[in-house]
């Protein structure tokens, strides 16, 4: 799932303050921000946005494309419901901590509509240049720019690093698809290089993973099958095993889910496996994709590009 | 949350599934009482949250409620699995024709529910999944239609399971998914569930453990559980722990804060590369972002650091807002270990501005250069002989 340029989205807990605070930085990057919804407080407006108490209300407004949800993880499912059941077909589902039986019940009921759901506990979506659906600094131009390498990461933070060194190393992204720290996702590492692997504009693909579950190798038999170039790197090699590291999957138990068998499986589909994220420019590089035409204004704006409070 | 057995066997209970009589001690005169209250043979069960306690020897018989008495001692005095026993299971013993097995669990890859059944049910189930997957039944559910009573009959009578018991059995999977459900469990598993002679299905073990991120609206199915108290935590991790942070002690001496798993895993993984040791993960990431302060703190306290490396790469967690936490705590803490910045994403302009301006130290552009200057330092002021790869 991606989310493009004049494509319409709601933002659901608008109201709140990472919601309003998240609707102006999305905003600033170009996504079209036309509708927000916090139950109660229908008929306001944040910084210009109509606020509405439902999407269903939304809808009879407005056309939606997506929606993102800036809601806590108790009621994050009653506002996917609601989306899904209004028509939105993209719901990027940003919540940590949501009960897993809530997660799955949105999930059956994404499917049986149509709908395609990214997360939950993700940090969200960045086409640099045209949209940012989520909680990623997309506005930042030493992280984010326009280019040719698609990015899939489970972690927003890792994510970010991997974005940052891309673009020191002279690339930019066509996209970058956060799908989530959780152990079940709306959209896995497979869904995400299969949509990387079918968008014109990428090149090449950047696949972030890390300990925990086996996603990657789920992903690594179709990557045997892709054409692009893909460089992986996968976080938490050196983790002592039996230490869950943060994220509700990342845990090596048995040897299921080790960093090891991540990469083995990747390398035979035919990837080359970085070390530590620094290396992806130069395995990008010797694998033929092409760096972003040069920017100097990148450069020289490096400091300049963070929000101010 | 892992639920201890007798725990779950009351959850097992109240969902209508049957379980044998028993009562739960923690000395060896309270399980001669249960034990002679149930007047047979009964089965003495080490309460600790682990599997195989069976091939631990924390599962052990006894005919009188005198030998109940000594077993129980015994038992309270053992370790398994790294948990102390604290109190023990007395349990009438069943008369076992059949032993099955039946779990509920979330699947990540049918994103729902998963019925696991097998007619080759006890203590090495992962032996027969492993060896014969064929032996294991295994049935998706829609979650929003849930478990219906001909999918629960469908799945026993693909096995070999005598004809007269499959309607009992199913039953029993029905009301094993309402448990799983209403208690939110991501677990329920019941192996053995037993067959008996007289053809009653009976839940000889449990084992229930509730997704984490419905502990809050499962507050009277988790009261009680013992799960964080009985894991082993260092003193550090404990204080952590108690402000709401995941901190794991590592062996290392390069103190590492830093927000995110992905990127907290990623820079213990780049501390290794350039040849240093990390002497933690603790990740401040999600809500937590706001909690700089007491986290470094945490960090400092491990006497083992000898030179700090912070790294931020905001997204959600705005960088500016950490950075405040971390100089307010490096002002006040006044550490004598050196300290390496490393700063990128959400508020990244204002943050360098801060640890520039009030710490004096600039942050270095590339995460690479801090994690080898932070390597470098620890090495320095490590004894002799602890030279890592990167210095030499």
């Amino acid at each position: 799932m991606l989310v493009r340029r004049g494509e319409s989205v709601v933002v659901q807990g608008i109201t709140g303050r990472q919601g309003s605070y998240w609707s102006q930085r999305m905003a600033e990057c170009g996504t079209r921000v036309v509708a927000g919804v916090s139950p109660g407080k229908g008929g306001r407006d944040v910084a210009g946005v109509p606020v509405y108490d439902s999407v269903a209300e939304a809808t009879a407004r407005h056309h939606l494309d997506a929606t993102v949800l800036f809601v806590p993880p108790m009621a994050a499912r009653d506002a996917a419901l609601d989306a899904i059941s209004a028509g939105v077909r993209k719901v990027v589902f940003l919540a940590e901590h949501v009960p897993a039986q809530d997660v799955m019940e949105v999930l059956a009921r994404a499917r049986e509509s149509g709908a395609q759901v990214l997360g939950p506990n993700t940090a969200g979506l960045v086409v640099p240049g045209e949209t940012s659906v989520g909680i990623m600094p997309g506005f930042a131009r030493n992280i984010f720019r326009p280019g040719s390498i698609g990015v899939v990461s489970r972690s927003g933070s890792l994510g970010t690093l991997v974005c940052l060194n891309l673009v020191t190393a002279g690339f930019g992204q066509s996209a970058f698809v956060g799908i989530g720290g959780d152990p079940i996702l709306g959209t896995t590492t497979l869904d995400a290089v299969r949509t990387l692997d079918a968008d014109d504009r990428t090149d090449a693909v950047v696949l972030v993973g890390e300990i925990g579950g086996v996603m990657e190798e789920e992903a690594a038999a179709y990557v045997a099958t892709m054409t692009k170039p893909v460089v992986a790197y996968i976080a938490g090699r050196t983790a002592p095993p039996g230490k869950r590291m943060g994220h509700a999957g990342a845990i090596v138990t048995d040897g299921r889910g080790s960093g090891e068998s991540k990469v083995d499986a990747l390398t035979g589909a035919g990837a080359t496996v970085v070390d530590v994220p620094s290396q992806i420019g130069e395995a990008l590089r010797a694998a033929g994709a092409q760096p972003a035409e040069p920017d100097e204004a990148v450069r020289s704006s490096v400091r300049d590009a963070s929000p101010s409070r | 949350m892992k639920l201890l057995e007798h725990h779950g066997k009351q959850l097992l209970e109240r969902g209508g599934l049957r379980v044998p009589r028993s009562g739960v001690a923690s000395s060896a005169e309270q399980a001669r009482d249960v034990a002679s209250r149930i007047g047979s043979r009964v089965v003495v069960k080490a309460q600790v949250p682990t599997g195989k306690r069976g091939k631990s020897g924390a599962v052990l018989f006894a005919d009188s409620a005198e030998e109940a008495a000594g077993v129980t001692e015994r038992l309270l005095a053992l370790t398994v699995d790294g948990y102390r026993v604290h109190e023990v299971l007395v349990e009438e013993c069943a008369d076992i024709a059949r032993e099955l097995y039946a779990a509920v669990l979330n699947d990540p890859v049918s994103k729902g529910p998963l019925v696991l059944f097998s007619t080759s049910g006890g203590m090495d189930i992962e032996e027969v999944n492993r060896a014969t997957p064929e032996l294991v039944r295994r049935h998706p559910v829609d979650i929003t239609r849930g478990l219906g009573a001909e999918d629960a009959l469908e799945i026993v009578s693909g096995t070999d399971l005598p004809e007269r018991s499959r309607e009992a059995v199913a039953e029993a999977l029905l009301r094993l998914y309402s448990v799983y459900r209403e208690s939110d469990a991501d677990l329920a598993e019941v192996n053995p569930l037993v067959l008996t002679g007289s053809g009653d299905v009976v839940a000889l073990d449990a084992k229930i453990s509730v997704d984490p991120g419905s502990v809050p609206r499962q507050q009277a199915v988790v009261a009680g559980a013992p799960a964080s108290a009985q894991e082993q935590l260092t003193d550090l991790e404990r204080r952590g722990r108690e402000l709401g942070l995941q901190l794991i002690e590592l062996d290392g001496d390069v103190g590492v804060l830093a927000n995110g798993a992905g990127l907290t895993m990623t820079t213990l993984d780049v501390v290794h590369h350039y040849g240093g040791r990390p002497a933690n993960f603790l990740e401040i990431g999600g809500d937590a972002y706001t909690k700089a302060t007491p986290a470094l703190a945490l960090v400092l306290d491990n006497p083992r650091v000898r030179s700090l490396l912070v790294n931020f790469c905001g997204a959600f967690a705005r960088t500016d807002v950490m950075a405040e936490g971390v100089v307010a705590a490096l002002e006040e803490l006044r550490p004598d270990v050196p300290v390496f910045f490393t700063i990128h994403g959400t508020g990244e302009e204002e943050a360098v501005r801060l640890v520039r301006e009030r710490l004096g130290v600039e942050p270095y552009d590339l995460m690479d250069d801090a994690v080898r200057a932070a390597v470098a330092a620890a090495a320095h002021a490590a004894p002799a002989g602890a030279v890592p790869a990167e210095v030499r």
